[in-house]
């Protein structure tokens, strides 16, 4: 027998995953975090530093001397690694502490108004400053939705032909098409809003969802251009030249091959539109104006949208209506999140 | 061994009178049935690449184009079924000749063209979107061809391939989950799905195993009993064991031209120009 050979031993072996820590250094770790937080906490309380900011900060400090005292039982190149870690950890925490610190602070302050009625009471009968349990805010999302519905809808086949035009067409007006995009995407909000008043506004001589949804898609359009743009870059020319060797057309091979290619990124185009938009106010105070009551014509005059509410109450400034407004920002976001969510559902991940 | 005296066999069966070399053949009364590229030439720019290539690829023949990297082989194919022109700065001259027909006469319709004259790449690229059958019927959908029975179409098509026993009981898998063999064949097998009379591979095996590689030859001789095959390869045996008639390539810093075109048996073991015999022999390339 040869000297290589190794017995062969056929009961079948425990999977194991060496590569990851074992469940005494898992322990530690996790302990070790948690003995941070405690003393951070306590020191917080102590010292009377306040709000997330200083408590991320102490945290920070504290995660670094305990990995200080930690560090002495290990060898130099260990060491390295550990302070290495906990900075990067620290500073992207602390990155990420401002938006944490809108989040909480809006979380915070929209809790107490964020009751059911919000969602389905309008205004009509409410005076801003009544009770939070009169009255809502339900007129302002259904506007919000249908507006950015609305824009969503005009721009989205325009923005994804405008990236098959730069992209897989490459006509004669490439560049000009790709120089007004990149000019609109720096174009002032309220401009837009402005260039709907004096044409669309005037001439139906009304507010309207519809004006105030053709004042968004104008914001909209380049960001999702560009964004299509960018993602129909990324389709390799094999599948194009596989789609032309099987006798497709142009136009066959756009539609059938590149655009089901990056379905989840023309997604993200569309998000990256909706988030784009969907705070805007300025433009809307010109298009769409406000309302007190739910209104679900397009045409059917002024318009209730989120912001154009938290504006509005926060114009009036008293306590009930700062309230409302607080609370009209939080569902904001969550509407935001809500959108976002179901868009990568339908979305889906490319299939690659 | 073996594969060479069925390939004698094979050889001996066809008719001596489909030389491939072009001839002058003004006085031809019928057409020639097959493909065939008259005084080809190709530039990129102002770089001339490809000079002077006349070929014949006859109905129901596997052509095997060899010759060094660069020599202008791909550029070759790639102006048999109009490929060549999505390159921005290509330009061409001389004739490609389809049963008589010249696919580059004006009022012909490049995408019709690629419908007859199928093409295989190098790298296996099944469309990510599109799961195994729609990936084989994709070429029908996407000519707006009009068929009345899919499934058998995917069947026959993946039998043909080479890939239906791997795959029969996950067509709704995507194409990106098979192998990189399987992905190739299965690329072969969405080119049959339109019926090309011709069938053009770029070098086709050249990024798989041995096992994937033998499937796919297989593959290319079965195809052969009903249309021609031309493929690019860089692997001599292959060339000697798939195909029946063979061209040799080469430059000399210039464009790409022909330096001999026979029945493969004759180019392999009796060229008539020293720098075949020695390509083939392995003395350089």
């Amino acid at each position: 027998m040869s000297a290589v050979v190794i017995e062969t031993n056929t009961a079948v072996p425990q999977p194991t995953t060496p590569w990851k820590q074992t469940r005494r250094n898992q322990i530690v770790s996790a302990s070790t975090v948690a003995a941070s937080v405690v003393i951070a906490v306590v020191i917080v309380l102590l010292t009377g530093l306040a709000g997330v900011d200083g408590w991320a900060l102490t945290f920070l400090i504290v995660s670094l001397l305990v990995t200080a005292a930690r560090a002495f039982k290990v060898d130099a190149k260990v060491r390295k690694e550990m302070f290495v870690s906990v900075a990067i950890f620290g500073t992207a925490a602390l990155a990420f502490t401002p938006w944490m610190s809108i989040f909480a602070s809006v979380v915070m302050k929209g809790a107490r108004g964020f009751q059911p009625n919000f969602f389905v009471g309008d205004m009509r009968t409410t005076i801003p400053d009544d009770e939070l349990n009169l009255g809502g805010a339900g007129h302002a999302i259904v506007g919000s939705i249908m507006m950015v519905l609305n824009a969503t809808i005009i721009t989205l086949p325009l923005g994804i032909l405008s990236g098959v035009y730069l992209t897989e067409v490459r006509g004669r007006l490439t560049f000009l098409v790709r120089f007004v995009v990149q000019s609109m995407s720096g174009v002032p909000s309220i401009v837009a809003g402005l260039f709907i008043y004096v044409t669309f506004v005037n001439y139906t001589n009304s507010f309207s969802g519809l004006a105030g949804s053709f004042a968004l898609a104008i914001l909209m359009l380049p960001t999702v251009a560009r964004t299509a743009e960018e993602v129909l870059k990324l389709v390799p020319d094999d599948l194009r030249s596989a789609s032309y060797a099987l006798g497709a057309r142009q136009w066959r091979t756009s539609l059938l091959v590149v655009l089901p290619t990056v379905r989840s990124g023309l997604t993200t185009a569309a998000i990256l539109g909706v988030a784009r938009v969907i705070g805007e106010t300025a433009p809307l105070l010109l298009t769409s104006l406000s309302s007190n009551s739910y209104v679900f014509n397009p045409l059917g005059g002024p318009i209730s949208s989120l912001p154009t509410y938290v504006f509005g109450l926060l114009q009036i400034g008293t306590e009930n209506a700062t309230n409302r407004a607080w609370t009209g920002a939080l569902v904001l976001m969550l509407l935001v999140f809500a959108l976002f969510t179901t868009a990568r559902f339908i979305g889906g991940k490319d299939r690659r | 061994m073996e594969m060479l005296k069925q390939e004698e066999i094979k050889m001996s069966q066809e008719s001596q009178t489909n030389v491939m070399m072009m001839e002058n053949d003004q006085d031809q009364r019928t057409a020639f049935r097959g493909l065939e590229a008259k005084n080809l030439h190709a530039w990129f720019g102002k770089h001339h690449v490809l000079s002077d290539i006349s070929l014949r690829f006859p109905e129901r023949t596997v052509t095997g184009l060899i010759g060094p990297s660069g020599c202008g082989k791909s550029t070759f194919i790639r102006l048999l079924n109009r490929m060549h022109e999505f390159i921005p700065s290509a330009a061409m001259a001389g004739q490609v000749l389809q049963n008589g027909e010249d696919i580059y006469a004006t009022d012909v319709d490049a995408a019709a063209v690629r419908l007859k004259i199928g093409m295989v790449f190098q790298k296996p690229n099944p469309f990510p979107a599109m799961n195994i059958r729609e990936n084989v019927l994709s070429g029908i959908k996407l000519a707006h061809l009009k068929v009345a029975d899919h499934d058998s179409i995917v069947e026959n098509c993946l039998t043909r391939a080479g890939l239906w026993k791997e795959v029969k009981d996950r067509l709704n898998a995507t194409g990106g989950s098979l192998s990189g063999g399987q992905q190739q064949r299965l690329c072969i097998a969405r080119s049959l799905a339109v019926e090309p009379s011709v069938l053009l591979m770029d070098e086709p095996c050249s990024a798989l195993d041995p096992g994937s590689t033998l499937r796919i030859e297989e593959t290319i001789k079965e195809l052969a009993e009903k249309i021609a095959v031309v493929i690019v390869t860089h692997n001599m045996q292959q060339a000697a064991r798939v195909s029946d008639f063979c061209a040799f390539f080469l430059t000399d810093d210039g464009p790409g031209y022909l330096v001999e075109a026979d029945a493969t048996k004759k180019l392999f073991t009796n060229p008539s120009d020293t720098r075949t015999a020695d390509y083939v022999q392995g003395k350089f390339g």
